[in-house]
């Protein structure tokens, strides 16, 4: 419904991704991981970031989201965040990004679902991109991409009518709707129950600019108060808190949107399915308008990162024994427990330019013939599946 | 006053949309129609009093051509008129409207898409039968458009156009009064929380505009010329609806009102919001002081759950039901 989703999607959802990797990369140094390359240096970490939030807030990728658009699928989303992820030299398999993306998607939800006034989604983007730019303050080029980004986010968003945010609001949560993924950290805090629902508190502070329930004042036809009365709420709710910052720096107040990973415990990121379980979408063709926002976003990013050794860094993501099991059971004990995809960066670009192409031949008229446009997506969804 | 009964487990899970349950009762067959929203489909339950039997139904919302990507549902709601009922379903793409048991769909109409990509969402939302023969239904860009339904049959029509808002329609409202003379017969809210009040007839009549503050109105009901509004601030607001005057105020909840509900015969209010709240209330109306007060009566909370509909099941509130974003049964209650 809303078609001002994606920027608010990206910059969440790939703050949720650099929070994970920053947490695994820090760990690679202490842990005795398997990774090719032995330890890796703080330098490595920083390119890494850099690379990624490069990628992410450049200028032309960050303007072909702020077009309005629909909201597609959660394969169309994977696909531009794996791209985005290979904008480094670090290489993650199938099996890890889907498990990163059941993290990210469930982390963003969480913070959806409890957001005390829709136009706090814009503190709860704030606050992850308060973080990225921790993340990348040794590079100031980078650093100027995330101001710049956040001063067009500012722009935009800003003005917006708070009905137009609970718009926003309710697409995002359709678009999340079903997904109950139980993830071991937030079952520790307690935000998540067993049963992969996430907790509501009918206590605390009210949501800035609302008033603590309890209250019915009556009033004559002229307008003065005549009576006032109170009723029990069931709740135990206080005043709110002071309202967040909306500016570029500042103390956005409310904690959602923060990095809750601490150090270095991979136990954190076990994750487990609940009973039913949301499959991923479109088992057929996707629609042409997903196809031309897909082609629109790869062609608007850099081509991929080409690593000077021949496999590039592969990492093991999620380390205990029970996901190397689910990873990587067909490669039995080998010392490398993923498969590498080794992307180049010739592939690559000619599969950008060849989506466009056909997002083009789309765009141009509908009157396609019959064999040519079915075998053309097929083309374009073994290209996507290949990545 | 109530107690739990047996919930009804649908399809899909519902989703996070205003007014997200329409109900329907059917006394000669002993029925009760429920629907849900879920993303771009309607579940329709058709549940028999004694309990024993349930069959279930989904409608999707149209597409008007292969190439576009899938159609949300913004609402679906049952429109009880004196000769027929029907069950209208509205979208980012058009209006649908269906027999009430949505077997047969006998209307379409094609919402203007513009022909770039504007900043603006385009949808259709906030339904509401007027008496005689009108269902009207509410737009994005704040018209509200008026169809004219035959007592039988497809034929119906585009009658009028009304231009009284600027922000996207959120929920409308209406009350039949019989055989007496009804002054304002439909109420319309937006996301600005302005209301309008018309008077039907050929050709619709602005009676009352009363401003908002900003804050959406998510949810209206009209009730013996009072018009009860829920807000995204968690209020109530009782106002008069031909004048304007305000009667009372309430701070009812401590998150965004998604849905509220009347029980004609009776008087009593139902509110449900984000909160995870319920709330029955009592409305009575005092004629030596022309106004109407409020009285609260009961809470429930649904543990962990943003509700998103929620609606009596008869016109005296002897049975309510809720939906809430994710959960895949409607929660019944009954007085106890």
């Amino acid at each position: 419904m809303s078609v001002r989703t994606l920027p608010l999607v990206f910059i969440n959802l790939g703050g949720e991704m650099l929070y994970i990797l920053d947490q695994r990369l820090q760990a690679l140094n202490t842990s005795e991981d398997n990774s090719e390359k032995g330890v890796w240096s703080e330098n490595d970490r920083r390119r890494v970031m850099n690379d990624i939030v490069g990628a992410m807030f450049s200028k032309d990728f960050m303007d072909e989201l702020l077009k309005p658009q629909q909201l597609y699928s959660h394969r169309t989303l994977k696909t531009v965040l794996t791209r985005l992820a290979h904008a480094s030299i670090m290489r993650l398999n199938q099996a890890s990004m889907d498990k990163l993306y059941e993290l990210m998607v469930m982390a963003f939800k969480y913070q959806v679902f409890l957001c005390p006034r829709p136009k706090d989604l814009l503190l709860i983007t704030y606050n992850h991109i308060d973080t990225i730019r921790g993340f990348v303050r040794h590079t100031p080029v980078v650093v100027n991409q995330v101001d710049e980004t956040h001063r067009k986010i500012i722009e935009v968003y800003s003005s917006l009518p708070e009905g137009e945010f609970q718009l926003l609001r309710q697409t995002l949560l359709i678009f999340f709707q079903d997904m109950h993924v139980r993830v071991s950290l937030f079952l520790k805090n307690k935000v998540q129950n067993p049963n992969g629902r996430f907790a509501l508190s009918a206590s605390g502070p009210v949501p800035h600019g609302i008033d603590v329930p309890g209250l019915i004042r009556m009033f004559d036809r002229k307008g003065r108060e005549v009576s006032r009365s109170e009723f029990p709420t069931g709740g135990s709710y206080t005043s709110p808190i002071r309202e967040g910052c909306f500016e570029l720096h500042g103390d956005r107040v409310i904690r959602l949107g923060m990095t809750m990973y601490t150090g270095n415990n991979p136990e954190e990121t076990h994750t487990s399915k609940a009973s039913s379980v949301k499959k991923d979408d479109a088992p057929n063709l996707l629609a042409k308008e997903e196809l031309n926002l897909l082609a629109r976003l790869m062609g608007s990013m850099k081509a991929e990162n080409t690593p000077e050794t021949e496999t590039g860094f592969r990492i093991n993501l999620f380390t205990t024994d029970q996901e190397e099991e689910y990873a990587g059971a067909s490669e039995g004990a080998a010392q490398s427990l993923f498969r590498v995809i080794n992307i180049q960066a010739m592939q690559d670009e000619q599969a950008a330019t060849q989506l466009a192409r056909i997002a083009g031949q789309f765009a141009e008229g509908d009157k396609l013939p019959e064999d040519l446009s079915s075998s053309k997506g097929d083309d374009l969804l073994a290209m996507m599946d290949d990545l | 006053m109530y107690h739990k009964e047996k919930s009804i487990q649908i399809k899909n899970s519902a989703s996070a949309l205003y007014n997200n349950l329409g109900v329907l009762r059917i006394a000669p067959r002993r029925l009760t129609y429920f629907t849900v929203v879920h993303a771009n489909v309607v579940n329709m339950v058709s549940a028999s009093w004694d309990g024993l039997n349930y069959s279930h139904r989904q409608l999707q919302s149209k597409e008007p051509n292969v190439a576009t990507s899938t159609s949300l549902i913004t609402q679906a709601a049952f429109c009880a008129l004196p000769s027929r009922d029907l069950l209208v379903v509205t979208s980012q793409k058009g209006i649908q409207m269906y027999e009430s048991d949505g077997s047969i769909m006998v209307y379409w109409h094609a919402l203007d898409t513009p022909e770039t990509a504007t900043a603006q969402a385009v949808f259709a939302r906030g339904i509401s039968a007027v008496c005689e023969s009108y269902i009207c239904v509410g737009l994005s860009t704040g018209a509200i458009l008026v169809f004219d339904v035959p007592s039988k049959g497809s034929n119906i029509t585009l009658s009028d156009v009304m231009e009284g808002h600027k922000e996207s329609i959120t929920d409308m409202a209406s009350e039949c009064c019989g055989g007496e003379v009804c002054i304002a017969d439909l109420v319309s809210a937006d996301d600005g929380g302005n209301l309008c009040v018309w008077q039907s007839g050929e050709e619709f009549k602005l009676l009352n505009h009363i401003p908002g503050f900003d804050i959406s109105c998510s949810s209206v009901k009209l009730w013996k010329g009072t018009v009860v509004a829920g807000y995204g601030t968690g209020q109530i607001r009782l106002y008069e609806a031909v004048t304007g005057i305000l009667h009372a105020e309430v701070n009812a909840h401590a998150r965004w009102i998604y849905s509220l509900d009347i029980a004609p015969f009776s008087g009593l209010l139902l509110s449900a919001a984000e909160d995870s709240l319920v709330r029955v209330w009592h409305l009575t109306m005092t004629p030596e002081s022309h106004s109407v007060e409020i009285a609260h009566l009961y809470n429930e909370c649904v543990t962990d759950t943003q509700i998103c509909g929620a609606k009596f099941c008869d016109g005296d509130g002897y049975a309510f039901a809720v939906t809430g974003y994710d959960l895949s049964e409607i929660i019944r209650y009954t007085q106890s």
